[in-house]
């Protein structure tokens, strides 16, 4: 491969010097335009490595003369649209619960910030338009409430959930496992009993002798008759609306080993604001009282 | 002065150059890694996963969970506002290997601990589409089979020699936290003592018996948990 640069005769060119086999190359060099742009970026990256962090050491790294970071930029990107947000926001961690449903500006705030954090961290469980899902994940767009509808009640739920094991003022109840308190016989009484209070028991006889069993062990968290008691959280047997199915089986099921709904705590995961927000919000999605 | 052509023609002399290049650029970013002490921030609350979760990890790895998920908060508004504080080297140090991901089918599961229930985690798991309609995660009902537990000492110990400070007590109570950490009704002081903030209980819904499940649901709830970010600010995680 003798490297020896000759003039093309054809094309006037000169060749790159190189030949294999006979056959030699014509050397066309990059446009002008484009090699002095390369040079130019080269050139930038160097003034760009002395105002920003870049070259490792051994004890560190050059942090650049402008002394950004990443981790400060996004401190102060994030303070600064929190100070956008701020005026609003103060004035709904200010105001009463009912003072924002009232006040049309705060109304429409929080309904636009309560629907994207609803969407973040509640449509999960409860559903994107807060319809529930099946398998005991209740329903926030009707009026039936477990633990209750009024905007404070949303607001206890919310900050501290319910059955959790992270907060200590969580909502709290347990119904005991009555497969190990009642005959099979007794629970399936019962369950008939229920399946009476919306009027579609078919035993008269066997929901009779559920009711007696009712009134001692049930009334104090389902009602006397099925309302619900949300005090303790017991959800009303009443209405067409089951979290684990109403069918008679489903219902001795619940009875047998009840499941309950567990919900974590959003204080200390979204901020007194957004929580308010979505307070207002998830009262306005049909149901609150 | 070395000619081209000689370079050219010598294919040891070719290789051996070649390695002193590629060497000079491999030995410029990754020692000053080791030796830099602040490359991992300095932070409270990181610990070694217990038993369960850590065979809940190896269940995370052996589905592929990390082809659709990232465990990454990357420091941008939009990943801020979605999923919490951005994520800290320190708090995958003890993950070999570390499981930042690179594409999100599903979303990041940095900070996805105690986020939701075990309940819905549960069913979620068996069925995806039952909670989220437009979900294309698959099902992972079959993990509510029997977790494998006869070899987590091994797990613990192989981890140990890489330098993750599970102590001798850790590894010797390895099986008895395994089945505390899923036993609502266990004696959970010794696990907390060794492992602080672990979510205990029965994450699978059947106290019963260690499935698969529990593992990964445990793994699950203690993700991004272990810092507490009312005390972490820039400057105290400036690397």
């Amino acid at each position: 491969m003798p490297t020896k640069i000759e003039k093309d005769a054809v094309t006037g060119k000169e060749t790159t010097g190189h030949e294999w086999d006979g056959i030699k190359e014509l050397n066309t060099p990059l446009p002008k335009w484009w090699l002095y742009i390369l040079y130019a970026t080269i050139a930038w990256s160097a003034v760009w490595a002395v105002l920003y962090p870049s070259f490792p050491g051994l004890s560190g790294h050059w942090r650049g003369t402008t002394g950004w970071t990443q981790r400060s930029a996004i401190v102060q990107q994030m303070q600064a649209v929190e100070a956008e947000r701020a005026p609003m926001l103060e004035r709904i961690r200010a105001a009463a619960l009912d003072e924002i449903r009232r006040d049309p500006d705060l109304l429409q705030y929080a309904m636009a910030g309560g629907r994207v954090a609803f969407a973040d961290n509640c449509a999960a469980c409860h559903g994107a338009g807060g319809e529930g899902r099946p398998g005991g994940f209740p329903n926030l767009a009707d009026d039936s409430w477990i633990w209750g509808g009024t905007l404070e009640d949303i607001h206890v739920t919310i900050r501290h959930g319910i059955r959790n094991t992270q907060d200590p003022e969580a909502r709290m109840s347990l119904m005991p496992a009555y497969g190990q308190i009642l005959s099979r016989q007794e629970i399936d009484d019962v369950a008939e009993h229920v399946l009476s209070l919306t009027g579609r028991s078919t035993d008269a006889a066997s929901a009779a002798r559920g009711a007696t069993i009712y009134t001692e062990q049930c009334v104090a968290c389902h009602g006397e008759r099925g309302e619900g008691v949300r005090a303790q959280g017991g959800p009303a047997l009443n209405d067409a609306i089951w979290l684990y199915g109403g069918a008679k089986r489903e219902i001795a099921a619940q009875i047998a080993n009840p499941r309950m709904g567990v919900m974590p705590p959003w204080q200390g995961r979204l901020d007194e604001a957004t929580i308010r927000m979505l307070t207002v919000y998830v009262h306005t999605l049909g149901g609150g009282e | 002065m070395l000619r081209h052509a000689t370079i050219e023609r010598n294919v040891i002399l070719l290789a051996v150059l070649t390695l002193i290049t590629v060497s000079i650029g491999g030995i410029v970013q990754i020692v000053p890694l080791f030796t830099i002490e602040t490359t991992i921030e300095r932070v409270e609350g990181i610990r070694p996963y217990t038993p369960l979760e850590l065979a809940g990890r190896n269940i995370y790895l052996r589905e592929g969970c990390y082809a659709c998920h990232s465990q990454m908060v990357r420091p941008f508004r939009d990943e801020l506002e979605r999923y919490g504080h951005y994520s800290l080297a320190a708090e995958s140090m003890y993950d070999k290997p570390f499981q930042w991901g690179s594409k999100r089918t599903g979303p990041d599961l940095a900070r996805v601990g105690g986020k939701y229930s075990n309940e819905w985690h549960l069913q979620h798991f068996i069925d995806p589409r039952s909670v989220v309609p437009e979900s294309v995660m698959p099902p992972y009902g079959f993990l509510l089979r029997p977790l494998r537990t006869d070899d987590i000492e091994r797990h613990l110990r192989a981890l140990q020699r890489l330098g993750v400070p599970y102590t001798d007590a850790m590894i010797a109570n390895a099986a008895a936290d395994l089945r505390a950490q899923a036993d609502p009704d266990g004696d959970h002081s010794g696990l907390l003592e060794r492992y602080p903030k672990a979510p205990t209980g029965a994450f699978d819904g059947n106290p019963g018996r260690v499935t698969e499940m529990d593992a990964l649901i445990a793994y699950m709830q203690m993700l991004g948990t272990l810092v507490d970010f009312a005390d972490v600010t820039p400057e105290s995680v400036r690397q």
